[in-house]
C-alpha cells in the first residue's frame, strides 16, 4: 500500500459494516460529538469493551482527545473498560423487583455461576451484574442479559434461562465451524 | 415481552393501539394515526399551544409543569435553530410506562414531536433512549424509517411546505440524563452533568438553541389531544390536570401492570380494584405514589386521595412520573429507604456536594442503620441531613434523594427505633439473605 493510500483509508479497526454506520452517524447531527455516546455503545457491542484502540479510533473519528473519550465514557454505568461474558446477566435489584424476590433471583445466579457481583465465568461465557432499575417495574423482577429482557421471574427458571444461552452458544459455535 | 393488562375502570386513550400491531405504520394510519399532524398543519402555531394550553396536558416526566405553557415559552424568532428533544430516558424507579409506548406505539411519539416542532418552529427533533432500551431503539428506528419513506418526514412533509427531521439517540445508562439539562449534554456528547438555570431551555437549549424537552408520555400524549379535541380531553380529569396517565402500578399488589386512569383516580380503588389488592392476603404498609423520588404515604393518607399533581402534592408528596410502588406489611422500611439511598447514591453525578456527599453518607448510615449498628441519634441525623439536601443542588436529584428518605424516617421513626441496640431487623426472614448493596 502507497503512503498516499494510507491518508485516504485511516485504519480502523471496526468491521466494515460498523465503520459505514460510524461514518454515516458522525455526519448525522448538527454538532459530530453528539455521536460519541451511541459510537462507543456500538464499538462495545463489535468488540466486548472499550480497548485503548477503540477509545483512539472513536476520538480520532470524532476529533476530540482520547482522555475526553475516557472522560465521558467513564460517567455512563453500561460502559466498560473491561471485557464481560459473552452473555452479560444484569439483574435489576431496585425497590421494585427487590419487592417481588430480586435479590433471591440475584443469590440463584450467583449459585448457579459461581461468580460475585461484576464476576465472568471461567469459560467467559457469562458474567454477572446487580443493576439499578431497567424499566421493568410492573413485570418484577426482571432482568436484561445483553439487550434481552426476561421479566417476571422467579430463582427457579434461572438454569433454564442459562442453558437455553448455552445452546444457542454452542449453536453459534457450531455454524462457525 | 412486558405483559399487558386491562381493567373496566381503565379509559384507554394513550394505550388503546397497544397490542394492535400499531408498530406498523400501514396500522398505524388505520386506527387514526397521523390525522393530528396534518390537522396541525392547517394551522398556526399559535392555535396548536392554545390548543394544548387548554388540555390541561402537564408534563408526564414528574414535574407536571404545564405542557402549553412550556411550548409558549419558545421565542419566536431565533437567530440560532430550535429543537424539539423528546426525553425517554425512563429511569425512575418504579416506571416502565415509555417502554410500552416504545414498544407499542412509536408512531405516537414521532407525530407528537412532528406537531411540536410546528408549534414551536423547530424543524429538528430528537427522541432520546436509555440505552437499555435497545430492543425499543430498533422499533423506533423502524418507524422513523417509515415515516421517511412516507414522506411523512424529511422534506415537504405531507406535501406542504414543512420539512421536518427527526434523529434517535441512545444513551448508555445514567438516571441523571433524565434530568433535562442533562440530557442536553449526553446529547452533545458529554458526561450528564446539570447546567444552571437560567436560562431555561426554551430559551438556552441544545446547542445553544431554544429547545423543548418533553416526556415521551407526554409527546404521545399529544396526537390524542387533537383527535379528540382539546376540550374532551381535559374533561376526562380533574380542574387543572387534563386527561388520563399511564399508571405503573407494582410491588406487593396482585395484579402489577401498566394502566391508564383517569387523572384523580382514587389511589385506595387504583390498590385494590385496579391492582387486584395486597398480594396473598396481606396488609398494606405504605405506597411510594410517583415513582423512588416521591415521599412514601401511609395507608391513612390514601383514603381519599385522587391520583392528580395537585391532590398527591396537597396531601405531602408528588405524582411525578406514575410509578406507584406498593408496600406490604412484611417489609422492613428501613431496608426499603436503604436501597432507595443506595440508587441515588450511586446515580449522583457529583457535581454539586450536597448531592454527592449527602447520598453517600446517607446510604453508609442507613447501612450501619439496617445492621443494627444505629444510635438514636443517627435517627435526627439522617432526617437532618436529607433535610439540608433539599434545594441545594443544581438539578432535582439532590431532592429526588432527599425527600423520600425524610419521609421514611418522619413516617416510619418506630420503625427505625426498633432497629437500635443492636436487634436484628425485625422483618429479616430465615434463610432469605441480608440486603446487599450495588
Amino acid at each position: 500500500m502507497s503512503p498516499k493510500n494510507m491518508k485516504e483509508e485511516p485504519l480502523t479497526i471496526f468491521s466494515p459494516q460498523l465503520s459505514a454506520r460510524f461514518d454515516a452517524l458522525v455526519q448525522k447531527y448538527p454538532v459530530k460529538r453528539s455521536a460519541l455516546i451511541p459510537m462507543l455503545l456500538y464499538a462495545q457491542d463489535e468488540v466486548g469493551y472499550l480497548s485503548d484502540a477503540v477509545v483512539a479510533d472513536v476520538a480520532r473519528r470524532i476529533g476530540i482527545t482520547e482522555l475526553d473519550v475516557r472522560s465521558v465514557a467513564s460517567y455512563y454505568s453500561m460502559l466498560r473498560f473491561k471485557p464481560a461474558g459473552k452473555y452479560n446477566i444484569q439483574v435489576c435489584t431496585n425497590i421494585c423487583c427487590m419487592l417481588r424476590g430480586g435479590y433471591e433471583l440475584f443469590d440463584r445466579f450467583r449459585e448457579e455461576l459461581g461468580v460475585e457481583h461484576k464476576g465472568i465465568t471461567p469459560d467467559g461465557l457469562f458474567s454477572l451484574e446487580e443493576v439499578e432499575c431497567i424499566g421493568a417495574c410492573s413485570w418484577a423482577p426482571a432482568i436484561q442479559v445483553n439487550y434481552d429482557f426476561h421479566d417476571e421471574l422467579d430463582p427457579d427458571r434461572v438454569p433454564g434461562i442459562l442453558d437455553s444461552y448455552r445452546s444457542q452458544a454452542k449453536a453459534e459455535g457450531e455454524a462457525h465451524a | 415481552m412486558p405483559r399487558l393488562v386491562s381493567h373496566p375502570d381503565e379509559v384507554k386513550i394513550i394505550s388503546r393501539r397497544f397490542g394492535q400491531g400499531a408498530e406498523k405504520i400501514d396500522r398505524y394510519i388505520e386506527l387514526g394515526g397521523y390525522e393530528s399532524v396534518k390537522k396541525c398543519l392547517a394551522q398556526t402555531p399559535d392555535w396548536i399551544i392554545n390548543e394544548m394550553k387548554a388540555s390541561n396536558l402537564r408534563g408526564r416526566g414528574g414535574a407536571g409543569f404545564s405542557t402549553g405553557m412550556k411550548w409558549s415559552f419558545v421565542p419566536k424568532q431565533s437567530a440560532k435553530p430550535k429543537y424539539v428533544l423528546v426525553n425517554g430516558d425512563e429511569s425512575e424507579p418504579g416506571t416502565c410506562k415509555d417502554h410500552l409506548i416504545f414498544l407499542h406505539d412509536p408512531h405516537s411519539v414521532i407525530e407528537g414531536t412532528i406537531i411540536a416542532g410546528l408549534a414551536i418552529g423547530a424543524k429538528l427533533g430528537f427522541i432520546y433512549l436509555r440505552g437499555e432500551y435497545r430492543y425499543l431503539l430498533r422499533i423506533v428506528e423502524k418507524a422513523v424509517a417509515d415515516a421517511y419513506e412516507r414522506g411523512f418526514l424529511g422534506k415537504g412533509i405531507f406535501g406542504t411546505q414543512a420539512d421536518f427531521d427527526i434523529i434517535t439517540q441512545t444513551g448508555a445508562g445514567a438516571y441523571e440524563v433524565g434530568e433535562e439539562s442533562a440530557l442536553m449534554e449526553s446529547l452533545e456528547g458529554k458526561r450528564g452533568i446539570p447546567r444552571i438555570k437560567p436560562p431555561f431551555p426554551a430559551v438556552v437549549g441544545l446547542y445553544g438553541g431554544p429547545t423543548i424537552i418533553n416526556n415521551a408520555e407526554t409527546i404521545a400524549t399529544v396526537p390524542h389531544i387533537f383527535a379528540m379535541g382539546a376540550e374532551a380531553y381535559s374533561a376526562v380529569g380533574t380542574p387543572r390536570n387534563g386527561g388520563t396517565r399511564l399508571f405503573c402500578l407494582s410491588g406487593h399488589v396482585e395484579r402489577p401492570g401498566v394502566y391508564e386512569l383517569p387523572m384523580g383516580y382514587n389511589l385506595k380503588k387504583m390498590i385494590y380494584e385496579v391492582g387486584g389488592g395486597i398480594r396473598g392476603g396481606r396488609k398494606l404498609k405504605a405506597v411510594v405514589p410517583g415513582g423512588s423520588s416521591t415521599p412514601v404515604l401511609l395507608p391513612e393518607e390514601i383514603e381519599n386521595l385522587g391520583m392528580d399533581f395537585d391532590q398527591v402534592g396537597k396531601a405531602g408528596s408528588m405524582l411525578g412520573s406514575g410509578g406507584v410502588v406498593v408496600i406490604d406489611d412484611q417489609t422492613c422500611i428501613v431496608e426499603f429507604a436503604l436501597r432507595t439511598i443506595s440508587f441515588y447514591q450511586h446515580e449522583s453525578c457529583g457535581w454539586c456536594i450536597p448531592c454527592r456527599e449527602g447520598t453517600d453518607w446517607l446510604k453508609k448510615s442507613l447501612k450501619r442503620f439496617h445492621a443494627g449498628f444505629g444510635t438514636a441519634s443517627d435517627i435526627d441525623n439522617i432526617r437532618y441531613l436529607a433535610e439540608n439536601m433539599l434545594g441545594r443542588t443544581f438539578c432535582p436529584l439532590g431532592d429526588a434523594a432527599a425527600m423520600p428518605t425524610a419521609a421514611f424516617v418522619k413516617k416510619f421513626r418506630k420503625e427505625f427505633e426498633d432497629h437500635l441496640d443492636g436487634k436484628p431487623c425485625p422483618y429479616a426472614k430465615e434463610g432469605v439473605p441480608q440486603l446487599t448493596v450495588v
